[in-house]
């Protein structure tokens, strides 16, 4: 490769970094505390429905192993 | 709920007006749009007026302050701090309740079937074995022609799985229930790495296939051709991990890699959104919260990471200094309030995301926890091991008991 493609080649990869840093340092942010505040409440909002958050009755539970009855 | 980072349009492109998904591009402090292609012959110009290779890099450091900055004046409090009204949730008592056993080597990975009791696995030797976790029976088997099948899925529809490893491929598996036919008979190659395949997920429908790979990029095909439908460059390693953003959320994903970045992409467009550098070494699990807002990784530093994509930043850290090694894979029960972490010393920690605080630790495997996936109804978490089992664990409802 002559010295003149690989300038060249870094150049663009140098330029294609400043243009990925301008894009990202462009984007619209919201404060952490409001973030938080969204994570917390879907947290709230679907608590109730998380089976390893509350526990699934024996009955429900689709693992169970299913035992048959013996008659002694 | 609606994201604020830069979506890329589709349109006309302000250098060649052809009709092509855009990206934005600076020139002096005018903002473009330009197609990719276009974007790429600006990027190998030669060299505009007062523009050396020495200025480009000056002002690539200069704009890494720049967003360092950016991000630290939104960063106005902790999430563990907002999260202290949050009731607390108390100390949970966790053991294996079923173990699958088959495989002859370590278990690499492991994905469920939409239908909540099926699902797939990968081990060292080659094998990829499809289970039903309700009776723990076998019910497909294929050997791979490599060893080390580090990546598995299972397809939405559940009629087919998805796997590869030092093969460099991902290749698929249509699954049947005739006994008279050979699996292996109608396997279809779909992609094509140049370095081992770390990771596969197929997107909402048998389709499309996302994929990773030890040579540093990740990439969209088309399973019925085979063609590449985009590529993903970006990373300066191996790409150890990728995971899909919800589908409410829209298209785009996340990846995880050995350069200890975090990257997040649009999948139309191939182009990289949003990029977290604060793990310390490999990142080997991200997985999205399930609002699609926020994404964790789990890394060979021994933390596990919250990154929220709205605030852009980093959100927490769940590290104990009695954790030393490293998080092999993560993921979020379905209210996204625990965050289960597999880990290298051969147990799971459960952490709390909001306080981060570890509510409790499981034991059980006899090695390394390298994969681990909660249910897609977040009844149960399944755990696979170097020690050629699978674990699965729920909890109980009335002591809280898991």
């Amino acid at each position: 490769m002559s010295s003149k493609t690989a300038s060249t080649n870094n150049i663009a990869q140098a330029r294609r970094t400043v243009q990925q840093l301008r894009m990202e340092a462009s984007i619209e942010r919201i404060k952490v505390s409001k973030a938080s505040a969204d994570l917390m409440s879907y947290c709230e909002e679907h608590a109730r429905n998380d089976p390893l958050l509350m526990g699934i009755p024996t009955s429900e539970n689709p693992f169970k192993d299913k035992k048959t009855c013996t008659i002694l | 709920m609606d994201q604020t980072f830069l979506v890329n349009v589709f349109g006309s492109c302000d250098r060649c007006f052809k009709q092509r998904a855009l990206r934005p591009v600076f020139k002096k402090s005018e903002q473009l749009n330009y197609c990719s292609l276009c974007a790429e012959i600006m990027a190998a110009d030669g060299l505009h007026e007062n523009e050396t290779l020495a200025s480009l890099k000056s002002e690539a450091e200069s704009l890494k302050g720049k967003l360092e900055e950016e991000r630290a004046k939104l960063h106005d409090v902790e999430l563990h701090q907002v999260a202290e009204r949050v009731e607390a949730l108390g100390q949970f008592v966790m053991k294996t309740r079923r173990t699958l056993k088959g495989h002859g080597n370590k278990v690499l990975c492991m994905d469920w079937c939409k239908d909540k009791r099926r699902l797939v696995s990968s081990s060292q030797d080659g094998k990829v074995i499809v289970w039903d976790s309700f009776t723990t029976n076998k019910e497909h088997a294929v050997t791979m022609p490599c060893t080390w099948v580090m990546a598995c899925a299972y397809a939405p529809s559940g009629c087919a799985i998805a796997c590869g490893g030092l093969d460099n491929k991902c290749s698929v598996y249509p699954l049947t229930f005739d006994k008279n036919e050979n699996m292996a008979a109608k396997k279809k190659s779909v992609a094509m790495h140049t370095n081992y395949l770390s990771a596969c997920s197929f997107t909402n429908s048998d389709m499309q296939i996302l994929t990773a790979s030890g040579d540093g990029t990740c990439a969209l095909w088309d399973v019925e051709s085979g063609q590449l439908l985009q590529s993903f460059h970006g990373h300066g390693a191996d790409v150890l991990c990728l995971d899909l953003a919800p589908s409410e959320t829209g298209n785009t994903f996340v990846s995880g890699g050995c350069d200890k970045k975090a990257m997040v992409w649009d999948m139309r467009s191939g182009q990289c959104v949003q990029a977290f550098e604060t793990h310390e070494s490999d990142i080997n699990s991200v997985r999205y919260y399930p609002s699609g807002d926020a994404f964790a990784s789990g890394s060979d530093d021994a933390t596990c990471r919250l990154y929220d994509l709205r605030a852009d930043r980093e959100v927490a850290i769940y590290s104990k200094e009695s954790i030393i090694f490293g998080a092999s894979s993560v993921d979020f029960s379905l209210s996204g309030r625990l965050l289960f972490a597999g880990y290298n010393d051969y147990t799971i920690n459960v952490w709390d995301v909001l306080k981060g605080s570890r509510v409790s630790i499981l034991f059980g495997h006899e090695n390394r926890v390298s994969t681990l996936r909660v249910s897609p109804d977040g009844t149960a978490f399944c755990s696979g091991s170097w020690d050629h089992t699978l674990r699965l664990g729920w909890a109980w409802a009335a002591k809280r008991e898991l």
